[in-house]
């Protein structure tokens, strides 16, 4: 069993937990996910690995209090067992050195952000990141990032904490004040990734995402995860889930994850879940 | 004398306007009268042709003369020195190609009912029967197998009963591969997969669920870990699709899609179990093979009311077993034959319609079959909101992407030599749909057995 060893409210929204989880934490890298469930009747929900710890067997997951299903997370506490936890799965970041890389965070894409930011320091490469959030209890880790990182900028919707507006501003003045910047590390809800595109694609400036479609079983099977990148159909649990942000077709994905919306509802109405 | 009737004891079924409405399995099976009744049409002829088309060789007159005798026990015990899954193969067999398609008196008028016998002696072994005490003389020799699918469990089976330490690596959190995932209740049951599943922990084997062999752990590792054989029967798992515009709009489903969020996922409950699956008035199951009937007769019972298979060959060529679209057609779902969908058309995302064209039948290509050809400006509407692509499976990738050494084929299926199931590389044997390409159930069990014989030959003198 996968037990929770740890667990902590972040904000209102988010939590962490990290679990007992021998082969993911054996093997994972930093990029890849897991898919866990709460319960015998549970969905199949995954996340991104957000920590690890070789030794101690452990995988740290964050994840937003959304849903039926994230709910049904919440509701357990240290020393809970999940019913199922499976991974690592997706291909591993792909960590290329180079002089300089600026991530961009919004809300709990500071999890997968961290450990692929942490690598590339430790590779040499100079690291800036802007992390976003609605309002301050919303942007995590920066002290985390600061460890690693020469900037850590910080932006907020109502303008809480550091820079009131988007990742984007700070990213758009970042290259028009002409800093030479080598990729973009985007990772966050897709309208943010979105965004983020449409700032670096006209300078062609190399962009990764980490693309979140809904997923089932996340080793290939059940083709949910049908995205397309540069015309042709990828399967994000096998094939990404990071891609070459500037061929993603970001309208099909914001309407494929809308494909469920109305069940979701149905469910969370009618057994009355709420956070 | 045998029972010179020249139709087969009709088996009960649920009627077909009842049946597609809930999950419940379509077929009843036969009553102890009915199977005895129908056992005595088998002539036990002395060359035994029906053996001869099984793929595991059950000896089947054997079997059936027992079942004629009353003693059902007896017929069981003939029947699992040869197939460890009878009631699924009873079920899910295409006997039509195989053993029935031999029988003698299927030159005039109908064959034995040898599935339904199978899945009857099975039946009744598990209402009735008792587990007998196995005594298995250990031999501390670790085999690994990948995938608790037909070929899989098979050999796991094959291997414990010969004394080998056997674990079980299953991706995802329940066992059964396809069994499971794949084919639906109202036709395996998925109390009797786990029942036969329980058969083989029974015997020792220990199964490991949530563990991606190729992510979670590898081949090399797996050796590295004192595995001295590994079997990979990790299926075919990855979905094709057709490459039409429109593919990728909402409410298109790869059958793998569907099948597994109704079938493993259970969201035919929904939303008691919280995996939804969404489905519309009218559905279009793209393909005629085994899954794309699963997939029209599945939708019926969620509720659609115009199913449509949509298949490019006619209904000669249709892969599926005669009984499945003998019962989709019962069912009432449309069959629409030498048709193919050219686009598939949407609404703010949401699919709409699809476009196909008329087909005709030209030489056979090489898969021996006509090929079809398209009725230029044919072209004509169907209003859909549910697309369904059933078109077939290609063997999943993880493995052989991660494991060195190991040759496939260009289309991703795994080299062996058909002997003894070997691959490429040392100690790692493969079967089943990650070999073949997706087949049936049978001919996985039948590569899982005959890799667990060659496993045991290379180790036993080791």
């Amino acid at each position: 069993m996968y037990e929770i060893l740890k667990k902590e409210v972040l904000n209102d929204a988010v939590e962490l937990m990290v679990v007992h989880a021998p082969y993911v934490a054996r093997k994972c890298e930093p990029g890849q996910f897991i898919i866990l469930r709460v319960g015998e009747d549970g969905e199949r929900i995954p996340l991104t690995i957000a920590d690890y710890d070789r030794e101690k067997e452990t995988i740290t997951i964050i994840y937003q209090v959304v849903g039926y299903s994230t709910i049904q997370l919440s509701k357990l506490q240290e020393g809970d067992c999940l019913t199922d936890f499976v991974g690592p799965l997706g291909e591993p970041t792909k960590l290329v050195k180079s002089n300089h890389v600026v991530g961009v965070a919004g809300g709990v894409g500071s999890a997968p952000l961290y450990p692929q930011l942490r690598a590339l320091a430790a590779m040499g490469v100079e690291c800036d990141v802007i992390i976003g959030g609605r309002e301050s209890q919303y942007v995590l880790w920066a002290d985390k990032f600061k460890e690693f990182c020469k900037n850590v900028y910080i932006t907020t919707d109502d303008g809480s904490m550091g820079h009131h507006g988007f990742v984007t501003d700070v990213l758009k003045d970042m290259i028009d004040r002409g800093d030479e910047i080598d990729e973009v590390i985007a990772i966050g809800p897709v309208p943010m990734m979105r965004a983020v595109v449409n700032v670096t694609k006209p300078h062609n400036l190399k962009t990764s995402v980490s693309l979140n479609p809904i997923m089932i079983d996340g080793t290939g099977m059940c083709g949910c995860c049908r995205v397309t990148v540069d015309g042709k159909i990828k399967f994000a649990c096998v094939d990404g889930p990071d891609f070459d942000g500037l061929l993603v077709d970001f309208d099909e994905l914001v309407t494929r994850q809308r494909m469920f919306k109305s069940e979701e509802a149905h469910i969370c109405k009618i057994t009355g879940v709420k956070r | 004398m045998p029972n010179m009737s020249q139709e087969k004891v009709k088996m009960p079924e649920q009627d077909p306007n009842v049946r597609n409405k809930n999950f419940d399995e379509v077929s009843l099976g036969y009553t102890k009268e009915q199977a005895m009744e129908e056992a005595t049409r088998c002539l036990n002829c002395r060359n035994k042709p029906c053996t001869q088309g099984c793929p595991v060789g059950v000896p089947i007159p054997d079997f059936i003369s027992k079942v004629a005798e009353g003693d059902f026990e007896a017929a069981y015990d003939i029947i699992t020195s040869e197939n460890a899954l009878p009631a699924i193969c009873g079920r899910v067999c295409p006997q039509e190609n195989q053993c029935e398609g031999q029988c003698i008196r299927g030159k005039k008028g109908e064959p034995v009912g040898i599935g339904r016998l199978e899945r009857f002696v099975a039946d009744y072994h598990r209402e009735h029967g008792v587990q007998k005490e196995i005594n298995i003389e250990k031999n501390d020799k670790k085999v690994a197998i990948v995938g608790s699918g037909p070929a899989g469990i098979t050999c796991a089976g094959e291997l414990a009963k010969r004394g080998y330490d056997v674990t079980v690596f299953e991706a995802l959190h329940k066992t059964g591969g396809v069994l499971s995932y794949g084919i639906p209740e109202f036709r395996l049951p998925k109390a009797l997969v786990q029942q036969e599943v329980d058969g083989v922990a029974a015997l020792g084997v220990d199964f490991e669920t949530n563990v991606v062999v190729g992510r979670s752990v590898t081949i090399d590792e797996l050796q590295a870990d004192g595995y001295e054989a590994i079997f990979v029967g990790s299926g075919a798992g990855l979905p094709r699709f057709q490459g039409i515009p429109g593919e990728n709009l909402n409410s298109v489903y790869a059958a793998n899609e569907f099948l597994t969020r109704v079938n493993l996922m259970k969201g035919y409950q929904f939303p008691d179990h919280p995996t939804p699956v969404k489905i519309t008035d009218t559905v279009c199951v793209i393909g005629a093979g085994n899954v794309a009937m699963d997939a029209a007769r599945t939708a019926k019972r969620l509720g659609a009311e115009n199913v449509y298979i949509v298949y490019r060959r006619s209904a000669k060529e249709a892969p599926a077993r005669a009984e499945e679209i003998h019962h989709a057609q019962e069912e009432g779902i449309i069959f629409k034959f030498l048709t193919n969908p050219v686009h598939i058309y949407g609404e703010d995302g949401w699919v709409k319609s699809m476009e196909c064209v008329e087909m005709e039948l030209g030489e056979p290509d090489a898969s021996g079959r006509r090929r079809p050809i398209v009725k230029e400006g044919s072209n004509f509407s169907i209003e859909t909101g549910t697309v369904i692509v059933a078109i077939g499976q290609s063997p999943n990738p993880l493995i052989r992407q991660t494991t060195p050494g190991l040759d496939t084929q260009r289309w991703g299926g795994i080299i062996v030599d058909e002997d003894t199931m070997k691959t490429s590389k040392d100690g790692v044997y493969a079967g089943g749909d990650a070999v073949t390409g997706a087949a049936t159930v049978i001919l996985a069990m039948g590569a899982g057995k005959k890799a667990a014989k060659a496993i045991d030959e290379a180790l036993k003198n080791q």
